[in-house]
C-alpha cells in the first residue's frame, strides 16, 4: 500500500538523496548522493528500508511533513529531533535515532540539525521519479529530486505505508558516532606538483573550514601550499568526491558529493571513502588535520565502518512508545491490549515509569 | 583500432581509495587522446563481458582515463596491476563526430574577460573574436559539469592562465578559455576560466535520457558571432524548447 506525505514546511538546505548517480561521469554528471551515506543507511535501517533508499538530507533545519494517506513511518538519523503533532492536537517529542509513525493527518515537525547533516527516511523510500538512474538531487543542473529541485511547501511525496504493527517503533541502541582523529587521505594524483615542504605542511598543519562550503566542496584556510616548478595548472583530468585540489592561491579545496567530474588544478590528495562522511559534519571555523594512509589501510577502515554500521543496525530494537492517555478512546473502546502513551518518548529520555514494552491493561 | 607498442608505458595515479587514473601523457595531443579513446574502448568491451568486477565507471579525459571502482568489491592493488597491463596493450582510436555551428554573443555583457584578454595579448578585442570564430575546435572530453565540453584547438595567441582565485559564480552558457583550451559552461557554477562570450544554446538536457549531452568527444565546434538582439531571440526560443538543435549542423559537414 502506498503512503503520501505533504511538505507543510520545506526546512532549510533539504534535498532528496540516495546512493548517487553513477554511469554518467563520462558526460560530466556528478555522482551527488548523500553527503553521509552511513547516516543515510542508519535512517533507512530504522524504517526497514534498503540502505540506499532515497531519503531527505537535512543540511540546516528539517521539513515538516503531514501524512495524507496511509500510515507512514519516519526514521531520523543525525543530531536533530522532531515533534509529532497528532490529529487530536497532542504534541509528542521525537528524538533522533528512532522512528515515529504518522497516521493520516499527523504532522511531523523536524527541527534543526545541531551538528552536520541529518537524514529523514520514509517507509519504502521517497518515491520521486529517478532521473539518469538516481533520485539524488543535483541542483545545478536540475537533475533528480522533486522535478530537479528541493522539496517545497505543497509537494506531495509518495512512499509506502507501514506493513504490520503501526504501534511498534524502532530505535538504535546508541547514536552513531563517526571515528575521530585526522582525516585520512591517499596522496596524489598530483602530489608531485608541490614542494616537499608543502606536502609536509599539508600533513602536519591544521586547516580550518571557511564559510565557502556547499555540497560541491569546501574551501580550507591554512598554511599556503606552494606548487613546485610544475606549476598550479594541469591538463584537466578526473577527480572524485574527497579530492583535494589546490589552485594557485595555495589554499586547499576539498571536493564533496556534488563535485565536478574533472578539474584542472593539481590535486595533492584524496580523502578515503571511510572518512568522506565526516566532511559532511564540518562547519565554518572547524579545524581539521590530514594524515596519509595506504590503500590497505583505507580498505580496512571502510570494511570496519561497514561492519560497525551493520552491528548498529542489527542492534535496532523495537518498542511500544509510551503515549498520552486518550480517555475518550480508553472508555469508548476495548483497550485491553491498547497502548497508553506518555507525554513523550525519546532515545535517552525514556520515562522509566513507562518502560518500553508499553503498558498493557 | 591499431596497436602501437612504441608508446611509452602509462602511469597509474591514485585518486583516493576508489579510483585510479591511467595517464597516457601530460599534454593536449591528438595521439595521446587516441590512446585514451582506445583504452576506454577496451574497457567497454571487457565490462560488457563482465570482466571488470567492481569497476563502477570510467571517465576519459584529454590524456588519461579515471577508473572509479568499489573498494569493497575490488582489491585496489589487483585492479592497479590489471589496468596497468591493459593500458600497455590497448591501442589507439580516433573518434569521428559532428561539426556544430554554435551562436555566441561576444558583446561586453556576455564577455566580462574579453577586454582583459585583448589587453594582455596586445590585440584589439575584434581580433580576439576573429580568432575565436575562425578556429575549428575539437571536443576532447566532457567533464567538470554535466555536458561541459573541453575543446582543443585554441590558437596559441590566446593562451592565458586560469584565474588565481576561481570565480564563485560563472553565468550559465559562458564560453571560456584557459591555457590552450576552450569550453562552454552549461550551468551557472564556480569556475576559474576567462569568460569571452555566451551562447543561448542549451548544452545539456537531463530529460533526454538517450543523449543528455549535446556534444560528444570527437565532435567539432565552430563559434558563430551573434549580436545581443539575436542572442535574446535565440535564448527565448531555447528556453521555450522551440529551438531545433539539428539546425546547428551544416549539411555535408561531418567532422
Amino acid at each position: 500500500m502506498s503512503g503520501v506525505v505533504e511538505v507543510v514546511d520545506s526546512g532549510l538546505a533539504v534535498s532528496i538523496q540516495d546512493r548517487g548517480r553513477t554511469g554518467y561521469r563520462n558526460i560530466g554528471v556528478p555522482v551527488s548522493g548523500a553527503l553521509d551515506p552511513v547516516l543515510m543507511a542508519a535512517a533507512n535501517a530504522l524504517v526497514g528500508n534498503p540502505a540506499e533508499a532515497a531519503v531527505l538530507e537535512v543540511g540546516l533545519s528539517g521539513p515538516s511533513l503531514k501524512a495524507l494517506s496511509g500510515t507512514v513511518r519516519v526514521g531520523l538519523a543525525g543530531e536533530m529531533g522532531a515533534q509529532l503533532v497528532n490529529t487530536r492536537g497532542q504534541v509528542l517529542k521525537v528524538a533522533p535515532w528512532q522512528t515515529a509513525t504518522l497516521f493520516p493527518g499527523d504532522i511531523l515537525r523536524i527541527g534543526g540539525v545541531s551538528h552536520g547533516v541529518g537524514y529523514v527516511a520514509l517507509t519504502g523510500g521517497v518515491q520521486v521519479p529517478a532521473q539518469l538512474g538516481s533520485r539524488s538531487t543535483y541542483l545545478r543542473a536540475a537533475i533528480g529530486g522533486v522535478q530537479g529541485r528541493a522539496p517545497k511547501v505543497g509537494d506531495r511525496l509518495q512512499c509506502e505505508a507501514v506493513r504490520g504493527d503501526p504501534w511498534l517503533e524502532s530505535r538504535g541502541r546508541a547514536p552513531w558516532h563517526h571515528e575521530t582523529g585526522p582525516i585520512r587521505v591517499i596522496l596524489g594524483p598530483q602530489e608531485d606538483h608541490f614542494t616537499p615542504q608543502a606536502v609536509a605542511s599539508f600533513l602536519t598543519r591544521p586547516y580550518s573550514v571557511t564559510r565557502d562550503m556547499d555540497r560541491m566542496g569546501l574551501r580550507l584556510d591554512g598554511e599556503k601550499l606552494a606548487h613546485n616548478e610544475k606549476g598550479a595548472e594541469i591538463v584537466s583530468d578526473g577527480v572524485a568526491p574527497g579530492t583535494i585540489q589546490v589552485p594557485a592561491n595555495g589554499q586547499p579545496i576539498v571536493l564533496m558529493a556534488d563535485c565536478q567530474t574533472s578539474g584542472g588544478y593539481p590535486k595533492i590528495a584524496t580523502v578515503i571513502r571511510a572518512d568522506l562522511p565526516r566532511l559532511a559534519h564540518l562547519r565554518p571555523g572547524d579545524e581539521l588535520r590530514f594524515v596519509a594512509v595506504s590503500h590497505a589501510d583505507a580498505a580496512k577502515a571502510l570494511r570496519e565502518q561497514v561492519q560497525r554500521l551493520a552491528d548498529w543496525a542489527g542492534a535496532i530494537q523495537t518498542f511500544r512508545p509510551p503515549g498520552v492517555i486518550d480517555e475518550a478512546a480508553l472508555y469508548g473502546a476495548n483497550l485491553i491490549c491498547g497502548v497508553v502513551r506518555g507525554d513523550e518518548w525519546s532515545l535517552h529520555g525514556v520515562d522509566l515509569s513507562h518502560p518500553f514494552g508499553a503498558q498493557h491493561g | 583500432m591499431s596497436t602501437d607498442i612504441s608508446f611509452p608505458p602509462p602511469r597509474l595515479l591514485s585518486v583516493g581509495d576508489a579510483a585510479w587514473t591511467v595517464e597516457f601523457g601530460d599534454s593536449i595531443d591528438p595521439a595521446i587522446h587516441g590512446r585514451v579513446l582506445g583504452f576506454s574502448s577496451l574497457l567497454d568491451t571487457l565490462s560488457s563481458d563482465g570482466r571488470l568486477e567492481g569497476v563502477v565507471e570510467w571517465v576519459p579525459t584529454f590524456r588519461s582515463v579515471t577508473v572509479h571502482f568499489d573498494p569493497l568489491r575490488t582489491d585496489a592493488m589487483a585492479l592497479h596491476d590489471l589496468l596497468a597491463e591493459l593500458a600497455g596493450k590497448s591501442g589507439s582510436l580516433s573518434a569521428a563526430g559532428c561539426r556544430w555551428h554554435i551562436p555566441v554573443c561576444f558583446e561586453a555583457a556576455c564577455a566580462p574577460d574579453l577586454d582583459e584578454v585583448a589587453a594582455a595579448k596586445g590585440m584589439p578585442r575584434d581580433e580576439v573574436v576573429r580568432l575565436m570564430t575562425e578556429t575549428v575546435f575539437t571536443v576532447y572530453m566532457l567533464g567538470f559539469l554535466p555536458g561541459f565540453p573541453y575543446l582543443g584547438g585554441l590558437p596559441a595567441a590566446l593562451d592565458m592562465p586560469r584565474l588565481a582565485t576561481p570565480r564563485k559564480v560563472v553565468p550559465s552558457r559562458s564560453i571560456a578559455i584557459a591555457g590552450r583550451m576552450c569550453a562552454a559552461y552549461p550551468w551557472e557554477s564556480p569556475g576559474g576560466w576567462r569568460l569571452l562570450g555566451r551562447t543561448p544554446v542549451r548544452l545539456f538536457d537531463p530529460a533526454n535520457a538517450r543523449r543528455p549531452a549535446l556534444l560528444a568527444p570527437g565532435d567539432e565546434v565552430v563559434w558563430e558571432a551573434i549580436d545581443a538582439a539575436t542572442y535574446d531571440v535565440l535564448d527565448k526560443e531555447c528556453a521555450a524548447g522551440r529551438f531545433d538543435l539539428s539546425s546547428l549542423l551544416k549539411e555535408g559537414e561531418a567532422a
